[in-house]
C-alpha cells in the first residue's frame, strides 16, 4: 500500500517535470541543439561518404553505420558532435533543477507534502533522462531513415543492433551530464553559479584532461632518447595517457562509440605486433564489440550513478528553509 | 465542534525541543502544547527560532534534543504520516510560475492522492473560499503577493489538514488583505475546527486572531497564554501603569491621584498622566474622581495591549541576555 502510494507520487512528480520540460522555453533550445547536431551530422555524412567510397573499395561493409561517423572537410561527424555538444543538453536540463525551486520558494512547499524527499530528485532525474532518450532516439532514427532514403543503403540486423546500442550510449552519456548538473544545482545556491560550474566541468573533461594526461604520462615515462628504456617507456607512456584520459566521460564515450560504430576496431588498448600475429583480418560481431566496450559502458553508467548519488545524499541532508 | 471537545485535546506538543546551529541555540528546550481548534500565535523578533520550530514540527529539520509530536506522532520519525494531516504555509510562499493557479493546486492535490472529480471539486471550492476564482487560470508568475498568499492558503487546504502551520502569513500584505486573511484564519479554526499555529512578528494582527500566544525570544518561550494572562504575568511583576486624563485638569486633580492608596509615582506626558502604582487602582480612582466632580476623558491600563506586553518581555529578555544579544543580531543579519 505504502509502496504503491510512493510509486504514484513518483509518477505525479515525473509527469509534472516532463510536462515542464516539454512546455518550457528550454525545449525550444533542446530542439534547436539536437536539430543542429542531426542536420550537421547528416550533411557531413552524406558529403563525406561519397568521397570516401570513391577513394577505396575495401571499406564497403557497414556503410550504413558510417552515416554516424563520417566527417567531411571541416564539418565534424554526428558522433563527434554528439560527444561535444550532447553534454549541453544534459547541463541545460539539470543546472537549475533544485536551486530554482529553492529560489522560487516552491521547494519548501513541496517537501511539506506527504512524500519522501528523494522522490523529488529522482523524479527530476528520470524526467530528464526520459526527455533525453526521446530526443536522442528520434534524432538517431531520423538520420537512419533519411540516410536510408537518400543513399539507398539497407541496414543489416547487426547494424541496427549497433545503432541501438550506440544510441543507448548517447543517453547514458548525456545522463551523466544531467546527473552532474543536478549535483551542481543542489550544491550551488544560484542557478548561474551552477551553470558555470557545469560548463567548467565540461571544459575540463573535453579539453584539459587530454592535455593533463599527456603531461603526466610524459613526466612519468619519458620517451626521449634511443635506449631500451625509452622504447619500453613508449608503451607505458601510451597506456598511462590512455588510462588517464579514460577518467573523462568525453573520452570514454568517444572510444566506446568509435568501437561500436566501426566493427573493424578490434582493440581499445595498445596492441603489440606479437599479439597481432595469427589474427584473422575480419570484422567483429556485435557481441564481441559490445564485450570490448562493456567496461566503458559500466564506467559511464557508474559515473552517472555516482554523480546522482552524491546529489541525492546532499539533497537529503540539506535543510530546506524559505528562500 | 462541541466546546467540550475543544478543551484538553493536545494536538501539537513539544518536549524540551532543542535545535543548535553550531554555537547558536536556535530553539532552546521548548515545551509547547496547542489544543485542538485553537489558534496559537508564536510571537518573536526575527531570528528568535520561530521558523526553526515550525520546520521541526514538520520533520523538515531534525531536532538535536527533545521531540515534537502532532496527534501523538513523532514529527521526525513519522514525518510522512504527520505531513498528511498538517498543512504548511511557508513565509513568502512560491508557486511554479509557468503554471496557472489551478494547475498548481491540482499538482498539490495529486501529490496528496486526490484524483478525478474529487480533486476538481475541491479545487473549485477552495478557489471560491479564498476568492481567487477570477485569477485561477492565469499564470502564477503574474500574481501579486497577496494573491500568492491566498492561493497558498488554498494550497494548504488541498489536503484537508487538521493542523495548519503558517509562517509569517501577514508579511508584505496590505492592510485590507491582512484583515481578510485574519478573518479567513479565524474561520478555519471556528468553522472547520482546524488547529492553527502561526508565527509572526507583527503583533497587532496576531492579537486579533489568536486564542493563545507564546512569546519567543532567543529560542526560549518566555511567556505563554491568552492576552489577559500575559498582561497579568507582567502586572504581577512589580508595577501597574495607568494612563489618565480628566476634566478639569488642575492641581487638585494631581493631589487626588497622589493621595490614592498604592500610587508610587506620577508623571505628566502632554495631556496624559502616567500613574505607576503597586496594584490596579482603576476602580478606586475612577470612583473617587467621579465623586469629586471630575469627568474622566481617558483611562487606560497600560500593559494590556500586546505591543506593550511584547516590549516589556523583550526588555526583560534583553536584561537577561545582554551579552547574547549581539550574537542574535549577527544571526538575523545572516
Amino acid at each position: 500500500m505504502e509502496q504503491k502510494r510512493n510509486y504514484q507520487i513518483l509518477r505525479v512528480l515525473f509527469e509534472k517535470e516532463t510536462a515542464d520540460f516539454i512546455n518550457g522555453k528550454r525545449m525550444l533550445l533542446f530542439t534547436i541543439l539536437i536539430g543542429l547536431i542531426t542536420v550537421t551530422g547528416f550533411y557531413a555524412a552524406v558529403s563525406g561518404l561519397h568521397a570516401e567510397t570513391a577513394g577505396s573499395e575495401t571499406s564497403a561493409g557497414f556503410l550504413f553505420l558510417r552515416l554516424f561517423t563520417v566527417s567531411a572537410n571541416s564539418i565534424p561527424s554526428y558522433n563527434s558532435l554528439m560527444a561535444l555538444m550532447g553534454p549541453f543538453i544534459g547541463i541545460f536540463m539539470g543546472f537549475d533543477a533544485i536551486n530554482s525551486e529553492r529560489t522560487e520558494g516552491t521547494l519548501n512547499r513541496l517537501v511539506s507534502q506527504p512524500l519522501y524527499r528523494d522522490n523529488i530528485i529522482i523524479g527530476k532525474f528520470l524526467a530528464g533522462l526520459f526527455i533525453t532518450a526521446v530526443m536522442v532516439f528520434s534524432s538517431g532514427i531520423l538520420i537512419a531513415a533519411v540516410g536510408l532514403i537518400s543513399t539507398g543503403l539497407i541496414p543489416t540486423g547487426a547494424e541496427i543492433a549497433r545503432l541501438f546500442i550506440y544510441l543507448c550510449f548517447c543517453v547514458i552519456y548525456i545522463g551523466f551530464w544531467l546527473a552532474a548538473s543536478i549535483l551542481c544545482s543542489t550544491l550551488c545556491r544560484h542557478a548561474a553559479t551552477s551553470a558555470l560550474a557545469c560548463i567548467a566541468l565540461w571544459l575540463f573533461c573535453s579539453i584539459f584532461v587530454s592535455l593533463l594526461s599527456g603531461i603526466i604520462a610524459e613526466a612519468l615515462y619519458p620517451v626521449d632518447g634511443n635506449d631500451l628504456q625509452s622504447m619500453i617507456n613508449e608503451v607505458k607512456n601510451y597506456s598511462c595517457q590512455l588510462n588517464l584520459n579514460r577518467f573523462s566521460p568525453y573520452y570514454l564515450f568517444g572510444e566506446a562509440t568509435a568501437t561500436l560504430l566501426n566493427p573493424s576496431v578490434r582493440s581499445v588498448n595498445a596492441v603489440t605486433v606479437s599479439q597481432l600475429s595469427g589474427a584473422l583480418s575480419s570484422t567483429l560481431s556485435v557481441g564481441q564489440s559490445l564485450l570490448l566496450v562493456w567496461p566503458h559502458l559500466t564506467a559511464l553508467a557508474a559515473l552517472m550513478l555516482i554523480a546522482f548519488a552524491v546529489s541525492y545524499v546532499s539533497f537529503m541532508r540539506q535543510e530546506i528553509r524559505s528562500r | 465542534m462541541a466546546v467540550s471537545e475543544k478543551v484538553n485535546v493536545p494536538v501539537i506538543r513539544t518536549e524540551a525541543l532543542t535545535k543548535k546551529y553550531g554555537e547558536l541555540t536556535a530553539v532552546d528546550h521548548l515545551n509547547l502544547t496547542v489544543q485542538r481548534g485553537e489558534v496559537f500565535g508564536l510571537l518573536g523578533p526575527n531570528g528568535a527560532g520561530k521558523t526553526t520550530t515550525t520546520l521541526m514540527l514538520l520533520g523538515l529539520t531534525e531536532p538535536d534534543e527533545g521531540k515534537a509530536m502532532i496527534h501523538g506522532l513523532d514529527c521526525t520519525r513519522d514525518s510522512i504520516r504527520v505531513k498528511k494531516t498538517v498543512g504548511y504555509l511557508p513565509d513568502n510562499v512560491g508557486f511554479y510560475s509557468a503554471m496557472t493557479g489551478r494547475e498548481n493546486l491540482r499538482f498539490t492535490g495529486r501529490l496528496n492522492g486526490l484524483s478525478g472529480d474529487e480533486l476538481e471539486n475541491r479545487i473549485d471550492t477552495l478557489l471560491k473560499r479564498v476568492d481567487m476564482e477570477e485569477a485561477a487560470d492565469k499564470k502564477t508568475g503574474t500574481y501579486s503577493r497577496g494573491m500568492r498568499q491566498r492561493l497558498g492558503i488554498a494550497d494548504v487546504l488541498m489536503k484537508d489538514p487538521q493542523v495548519v502551520i503558517m509562517d509569517e502569513p501577514t508579511l508584505g500584505i496590505d492592510p485590507e488583505g491582512i484583515r481578510e486573511l485574519m478573518w479567513l484564519i479565524r474561520d478555519l479554526a471556528e468553522q472547520d475546527g482546524r488547529t492553527i499555529l502561526l508565527s509572526s512578528h507583527q503583533l497587532h494582527q496576531v492579537q486579533r486572531v489568536c486564542d493563545r500566544m507564546g512569546i519567543f525570544v532567543h529560542g526560549k518561550m518566555i511567556a505563554c497564554g491568552t492576552l489577559e494572562e500575559l498582561g497579568t504575568q507582567i502586572g504581577h511583576d512589580g508595577v501597574s501603569t495607568l494612563e489618565l486624563s480628566a476634566y478639569p485638569d488642575n492641581i487638585r486633580l494631581q493631589d487626588i491621584i497622589r493621595g490614592q492608596n498604592g500610587v508610587i509615582d506620577m508623571e505628566r506626558n502632554s495631556d496624559l498622566y502616567i500613574i505607576h502604582s503597586s496594584f490596579d487602582i482603576r476602580r478606586s480612582l475612577a470612583k473617587e474622581l467621579s465623586d469629586k466632580g471630575y469627568t474622566i476623558m481617558h483611562l487606560r491600563q497600560a500593559g494590556s495591549d500586546l505591543d506593550e506586553i511584547y516590549r516589556k518581555y523583550f526588555e526583560k529578555a534583553g536584561e537577561q541576555n545582554g551579552a547574547e544579544k549581539k550574537l542574535s543580531d549577527s544571526e538575523s543579519a545572516l
